[in-house]
């Protein structure tokens, strides 16, 4: 028995594999001329409060693109947390949707799949050119010297969220140096009351990545040198990881529970109630402060401050592209979907809808009727934002890097204190299980 | 699917156990009564190929290659790396191998605790309601509750029983019984074992109070009878009559409770999420999070399949184990 | 019967903590339903302070949760009839005839039950998209017949194993007597073993259901927003901005009421499914 079904396995593998490998290649080109009558599968991400929220903002403008160009839309809404095992499922089987969205972070990994489209020269030209695009937003789509296999569709940044109330309650400004931060934050808080100055997602690995990758670099750190290979334990690194685990650990301004929260959306909530002061969330937490009650005028928003002497950097640069299957049939059409989502006027539109900011230079950010916010958070983009590394395993470097400031957050909570030591040892495990890929 | 075999209206003889047959006139080689238990077992073999065992030999194919995301699209191009996957999994120096065996260990315990207390509440709940008859089919339906509600609702609800700030628990231990004064953490730390164990229990027992109860069903009333007139006591009824007879069904459902808990993925990662804490890192989120959330899936099968071995030991114990208690029974 | 008294006391101490154990969360769960989600991220209440059936009536938009709950039934009643049959027949087989490759077969379909999911999951689904493109239709990937076909195969090793044990406990004699007057097999089968093993094929049943009602690795990889099911559906409630506690259990709550009503039928089954004095 075990022979028998073990070369029938060997071969049915070989068949997964031929015929996978045959798919590719079945691509009728971009015949561009009549692709009116086409049907186009398009998985959008969910950027809005729901699922049917997102249809709900997405229908009535591809209903326009269909009047327009005479291509009809299949729209699937993907939640996050199905959305990058869904996009992986489809590049291994080789069938999958014709356009999607990928958060900008897996853009370079989707990228070295090779199972999306490039484009080229000709085919930016398509869709209006490079120089359309927001440069930061644009540095996010692929590795340099590859045309990158996605476009930057919403942008968005990082900053600090402050209650107003509770600063001019306190006598307090929006903090300018980590330390005022830090002091702010300790002037606001009582535990007895429940009453904490920041919050932050203790338990959520990705925003723990995010947070670890802008201190270390307003500590001049990085994570990877220049051939991208793993530099976990340079004291940038060491010192960003230690700034964001302090606020728990050591100053205490932070309540313990939140290490709990796997859920960005739980932090907002307790700033959302007032039981935290500050935040440090991304520009669509606009939208989900306003989804839990908190209007715009209760808050304030500031870049996420340095330490004094360190590098301005708030912020690195979140989003989500759009890319083409490289199997898709029906190649020119897709190329004019997304033409159509990245122009001018329906970039306008989707980020107002999903309060993030424009990827294209011709679109002026309308997130919000707040002047002050806008004008914040498009300097944040432009002037004090990084691209996060771009390579290929920073799934993996989420994963072990985000993971490891969990577990140390955690023992924060719980009581222990946390030395440089411990930090240290917890990046060189992360590091060394990089080694493996 | 069905099989239709034309009604018979001749005899044939049953095959009976093994040994030597008596010489039967000569008949050609293939006949209804031969071919009838392979036909039975077609469909069955069927779809057991199509889908547990062909994708399982391609699983164990992956973990000998390094399937990274540069060869997702064709598997074939993937460098073949022999052992090597098994190598780093096992290299108990390295991280990776260290933080696998002690998720090895954690799992093993929490799998002994959780099918034991199941197997314990199901047992003791299906004999004390196999006489009972005021309420009994209303308590029977409460107690599998539990196994109707959607797995990922009913741990949801732990999930948020178990919030250190606003969950029911510390509010019953702090704020009503004042047992302790500083909430504890549930979720986090060392506490979450054994939030990890109550909660899978409180989904599991239901399954063996089911599986004891029908098996109770079974043994004949006359036994029972018979035993109260030659004097013997409830409690002898119960160890002599109800656990010998249950004891093969027992040994069967204890087998196939440990290997399912031993898989057991939603609750930890419904829980916990893909970074669990410490104590409560069970083997299957641990495989899933240090590999294929990092793309990893030549490394992410490789453990899959010593974790596979591992249970094929445990089978193959309690096998030889039944075998002896067979033997003796 | 008399019954001993320690055994009475055992009963109560059996039975009190664990309803307590298993009606707490539910509790929760129902009182949660009925709260608005404000006073359900707030402080915990034991009876909720404003009752409301908001819950109820928002839990449909916010999520497609009559889709979701058409499709959970469609899969999970198909798969466990499938399953069920096949394993009828398969036991049948295993328990009443010694074929050879009969040990063969036992222990390949038991070794299936410790085939990690997470192994399997890509190499399934690579299998089923290559069937679609050799049959050039989608019969299998992300429909509802794929994970029909995968939720009834999950359900074999188990169903076969117990209804094989099952029929082993059933006499022979019982067949032969069927045997002799005439019938055939099959109507041996279903004439008189399947009504005696009643209590088995219901508890098989059951299980084949729960486990095709519960699953959630391999839908979330084989289903698309048309075919999805409650399982991976409720998953939805927690948004980007915000996790919908008490909206969550209420559909839970929902989606269970015909599940918990079934049980209660199925009660008189498995209680009427003594053979008292199984030869006469």
């Amino acid at each position: 028995m075990k022979i028998r079904s073990l070369a029938a396995g060997v071969s049915a593998a070989l068949l997964a594999a031929a015929l996978t490998a045959c798919s590719h290649g079945g691509n009728d080109g971009a015949t561009g001329a009549d692709d009116a009558g086409v049907t186009l599968t398009y998985w959008a991400s969910n950027q809005g409060a729901s699922l049917d929220n997102d249809k709900q903002v997405l229908t009535p403008e591809l209903d326009k693109f269909t009047q327009q160009t005479g291509i009809k839309i299949k729209l699937e809404v993907v939640p996050w947390s199905n959305l990058t095992n869904n996009t992986l499922s489809a590049a291994v089987s080789g069938q999958g949707p014709d356009v999607l969205n990928i958060g900008n972070t897996n853009a370079v990994t989707f990228q070295s799949t090779g199972a999306f489209y490039p484009f080229d020269d000709a085919a930016l030209q398509q869709v209006g050119g490079k120089d359309r695009f927001v440069a930061s937003a644009f540095a996010t789509a692929g590795t340099s010297g590859k045309p990158p296999t996605s476009l930057p569709l919403y942008s968005q940044v990082y900053a600090l969220y402050y209650n107003k109330k509770l600063f001019a309650d306190a006598g307090l400004q929006p903090p300018a140096t980590w330390e005022d931060l830090v002091s702010d934050a300790q002037k606001l808080t009582d535990p007895a009351q429940k009453q904490y100055g920041i919050v932050i997602p203790g338990g959520t690995v990705n925003a723990s990545m995010h947070f670890t990758f802008i201190f270390s670099e307003q500590h001049g750190g990085a994570a990877f040198d220049k051939d991208g290979k793993p530099t976990f334990t340079s004291a940038g690194m060491i010192s960003g990881v230690k700034q964001y685990v302090d606020l728990l650990g050591k100053y205490h301004v932070v309540n313990p529970s939140a290490a709990q929260y796997t859920d960005a959306s739980q932090s907002a909530g307790d700033f959302a109630r007032g039981k935290a002061a500050m935040f440090m969330a991304q520009t669509s937490g606009i939208n989900v402060l306003a989804q839990n009650g908190m209007t715009a005028d209760q808050y304030g928003i500031a870049p996420i401050p340095a330490p004094a002497g360190g590098d301005k950097i708030s912020s690195f640069v979140a989003g989500t592209n759009i890319s083409i299957f490289k199997n898709t049939k029906h190649l020119s059409a897709a190329l004019k979907f997304v033409k159509f989502m990245t122009s001018d006027a329906e970039q306008q539109i989707l980020n107002k809808a999903y309060t993030t900011q424009p990827a294209v230079k011709g679109a002026p950010a309308a997130f919000t009727d707040d002047q002050q916010k806008l004008a914040v958070f498009t300097k944040i983009l432009s002037d004090y934002s990084k691209p996060l590394p771009l390579i290929s395993a920073i799934q993996a470097f989420q994963a072990n890097v985000g993971g490891a400031v969990v577990a140390l957050i955690g023992k924060a909570a719980t009581g222990a204190a946390i030395s440089d030591a411990d930090v240290k040892a917890a990046l060189d495990q992360a590091q060394q299980k990089m080694g493996t890929n | 699917m069905a099989v239709t075999l034309p009604g018979r209206r001749t005899r044939s003889p049953a095959p009976r156990t093994g040994g030597a047959g008596e010489p039967r006139p000569r008949r050609p080689r293939i006949t209804w009564a031969r071919a009838t238990p392979y036909l039975l077992i077609v469909p069955a073999i069927a779809f057991e190929l199509l889908v547990h065992v062909v994708p399982m030999v391609v699983g164990g194919y992956l973990s000998l290659i390094r399937l990274t995301q540069f060869f997702l699209t064709d598997w074939s191009r993937a460098p073949f790396a022999g052992l090597g996957n098994y190598r780093v999994a096992l290299n108990f120096s390295g991280p990776l191998g260290s933080q696998l065996a002690r998720s090895f260990g954690l799992t093993l315990g929490f799998t002994v605790l959780v099918v034991g207390l199941s197997f314990l509440f199901g047992i003791c709940a299906a004999l004390v309601l196999q006489r009972f008859v005021r309420g009994r089919g209303l308590l029977r339906t409460l107690f599998l509750v539990p196994y109707a509600l959607p797995a990922y609702a009913g741990i949801i609800t732990w999930k948020f029983m178990l919030q250190r700030d606003n969950g029911l628990l510390n509010e019953l231990l702090v704020n009503d019984l004042h047992l302790v004064k500083d909430p504890p953490f549930w979720l986090i730390g060392g506490n979450a074992f054994a939030s990890l164990v109550v909660v899978s229990v409180w989904q599991q027992w239901p399954f063996a109070f089911l599986m004891t109860m029908a098996g109770m069903q079974v043994i004949p009333e006359e036994l029972y009878q018979a035993a109260a007139i030659d004097g013997a006591g409830t409690w002898q009824q119960v160890r002599h009559i109800t656990l010998r007879m249950m004891r093969p069904v027992n040994a069967v459902l204890l087998l196939l409770l440990f290997l399912w808990t031993f898989r057991e993925f939603n609750t930890p990662y419904v829980l916990f999420g893909p970074t669990p804490p410490d104590s409560a890192d069970l083997l299957t989120v641990h495989i899933y999070a240090s590999s294929f959330i990092t793309w990893n899936f030549g490394l992410g099968s490789a453990m899959s399949v010593l974790l596979m071995l591992f249970l094929i030991v445990v089978a193959g114990l309690w096998g030889l184990w039944h075998r002896r208690v067979s033997r003796d029974a | 019967m008399r019954e001993q008294l320690s055994f009475r006391v055992f009963r109560w101490l059996v039975l009190v903590p664990l309803a307590v154990f298993t009606l707490v969360p539910l509790y929760v769960m129902v009182t949660s339903a009925l709260k608005p989600l404000r006073d359900v991220q707030g402080d915990f209440q034991w009876w909720p302070g404003n009752l409301t059936l908001r819950p109820f009536v928002d839990m449909w938009s916010t999520v497609p949760l009559a889709h979701y709950f058409a499709n959970s039934l469609i899969v999970t009643v198909s798969a466990t009839v499938c399953s069920v049959v096949i394993a009828v027949f398969a036991s049948y087989a295993v328990s009443r005839y010694r074929f050879r490759g009969r040990g063969t077969f036992t222990g390949v379909v038991l070794s299936t039950q410790m085939f990690p999911g997470v192994l399997f999951l890509l190499p399934l689904f690579v299998i089923f998209v290559n069937i679609d493109r050799g049959l050039g239709f989608t019969l299998l990937y992300q429909t509802r017949v794929g994970l029909i076909v995968t939720y009834l195969t999950f359900t074999l090793p188990f169903s076969i194993w117990m209804l094989a044990s099952y029929f082993d406990g059933i006499p022979r004699e019982l067949d032969e007597c069927a045997r002799v007057d005439g019938t055939s097999a099959l109507g041996a089968l279903f004439r008189i073993i399947l009504p005696t093993a009643r209590p088995g094929v219901i508890a098989v049943a059951v299980y084949a259901f729960m486990t095709a009602w519960g699953e959630i690795l391999f839908a979330s990889q084989l289903t698309n927003s048309d075919t999805r099911t409650l399982a991976v559906g409720l998953q939805s409630y927690a948004t980007e901005t915000t996790v919908y506690w008490n909206q969550v259990m209420a559909a839970s709550l929902v989606v269970s009421v015909p599940i918990v009503a079934g049980f209660l039928v199925l009660q008189r089954y498995l209680v009427a499914g003594l053979t008292a004095g199984a030869v006469k």
